[in-house]
């Protein structure tokens, strides 16, 4: 699955400093597609992608409070937070309101 | 699952199933926090500007002709607030001069990168920019500072600097009032810190909309009532060119029990931020108490309950190579108390550890 991923309010630094990820994300094993969820999507993304950091990032299995996340640029807690469901080629965005500037 | 399923969880995602909650037109992308409202892009602005609007009226922020300064740091809060403030001017003739006023503290690699962002706003939303440094005003920047005493309490000096620096600069290009972009969730854990601190004087001070009246240039917050989720979601889809990261020396610094409390409470009821603010404004003083009375450094003429004010205090004991005089706890009015109240290790390192930025009101 081919996404885009998007690191804004300072929690590109936990990535190698990119701001923007154009990612290919396996499917969980024997998983069908419809099935990919935020929640899977996160422990890809703590798993691959954060560098330093983690609990800047996340809080048990979600984001951290604090952390906004927009999905095709639409508020996550409007399609459902960690059951949105996730499909090929969508833009997720991640900024932190955490960081001072 | 089944396509029923497959295809109410797609309109889910899509938003499809509703429509925004104030228009009933367009797709909503936004849930507010203040009010669960699900909304649209072009509702979104027009409502977070109205309301910021409406705050500025309401509370007489300024009157025609006024000089004003915006304080500005390159991060989200205070471009939002230069950006909204100019349309606000123009939208709705207040008729005010405006200018970013910007502190170099000093700090390669950071303020630097940040003052560019700035240098960019003044472009990009004509304001004339005036920065002031540390260098200029103290003799010492924050480079220095960290040298001669480390990490630990250099944001006590950073802090206490940054709050004078802005008077001065303030004072410097002649403006009538200063504003801030401290926002909602700042307003309410300082209001949680300064309860914890059991600071009456702050306390008190923490929610007013506008400070300092009484002294060189009153200082005012016209996001006070804004949530920094709005705050970071306008400049996100307004694509509003920003600078965030945290400062060098206090890596810490974000993790403040009270910041992370807040976002949790925002978590679970997202109106708790109001409700604290609220009772913030609600706390009451005892008339009996005695409150620190405000007059002048003898050093330098700014506003002091003491003497001296802090930072003569802090930088006479940099020249003196003394860094640690002014550290540690006041002693009171009278300098009387004896008694040294032990605080648990955690709270009082927390404490310590936010001794900067907008907790420094």
């Amino acid at each position: 699955m081919q996404l885009t991923l998007e690191f804004g309010g300072g929690l590109e630094l936990l990535c190698d400093s990119e701001k923007i990820h154009k990612v290919n994300v396996d499917l969980p094993n024997g998983a069908d597609s419809d099935d990919f969820t935020m929640k899977h999507l996160l422990s890809w993304v703590r798993t691959n992608l954060i560098k330093e950091r983690p609990e800047m990032f996340m809080k048990g299995d979600t984001v951290r409070p604090g952390v906004l996340v927009l999905v095709n640029d639409c508020d996550w807690e409007l399609s459902g937070q960690l059951d949105t469901v996730i499909e090929d080629k969508d833009v997720v965005v991640f900024i932190s309101t955490l960081h001072g500037g | 699952m089944s396509s029923g399923e497959k295809m109410e969880a797609k309109s889910k995602k899509a938003g499809a199933s509703r429509l925004c909650f104030l228009c009933n037109l367009r797709r909503p992308v936004l849930k507010r926090p203040k009010t669960l409202q699900q909304i649209c892009r072009e509702c979104f602005y027009e409502v977070f500007e109205e309301e910021i609007h409406q705050v500025i009226v309401q509370n007489r922020l300024f009157k025609s002709g006024e000089r004003v300064a915006i304080g500005a740091s390159g991060g989200k809060d205070s471009t939002v607030l230069a950006y909204v403030l100019s349309e606000l001017n123009r939208r709705h003739n207040y008729g005010l001069d405006l200018f970013l006023l910007s502190i170099d503290e000093g700090i390669t690699g950071y303020r630097d990168d940040s003052l560019e962002t700035v240098k960019r706003n003044e472009v990009q939303y004509g304001l004339p920019l005036q920065i002031v440094s540390y260098k200029d005003l103290y003799g010492w920047t924050m480079d220095d500072i960290v040298k001669m005493i480390g990490l630990k309490n250099n944001c006590t000096f950073c802090g206490v600097f940054r709050r004078q620096a802005l008077d001065r600069g303030a004072t410097l290009l002649k403006v009538d009032k200063l504003v801030t972009g401290h926002n909602a969730d700042d307003i309410a854990e300082t209001v949680l810190l300064n309860i914890l601190r059991g600071d009456i004087a702050r306390l008190s001070r923490c929610t007013s909309i506008t400070t300092g009246e009484d002294g060189p240039i009153p200082r005012c917050k016209p996001f006070k009532y804004t949530y920094e989720k709005e705050i970071v979601m306008y400049a996100y889809f307004k694509k509003l060119d920003y600078f965030s990261t945290e400062c060098i020396y206090s890596p810490n610094a974000y993790r403040g029990f009270a910041r992370e409390f807040i976002k949790d409470l925002e978590r679970i009821r997202p109106r708790a931020i109001l409700d604290i603010i609220k009772s913030g404004e609600d706390f009451r003083i005892a008339t009996t108490t005695k409150m620190p009375e405000q007059g002048t450094c003898e050093r330098c003429g700014y506003i002091s309950s003491q003497k001296w004010c802090k930072a003569c205090v802090l930088l006479e004991g940099l020249n003196r190579g003394l860094p640690k005089m002014g550290i540690g706890r006041p002693r009171g009015v009278n300098g009387d108390h004896k008694m040294e109240i032990k605080k648990p290790g955690s709270v009082a390192k927390s404490i310590e550890s936010k001794q900067c930025g907008s907790l420094d009101f």
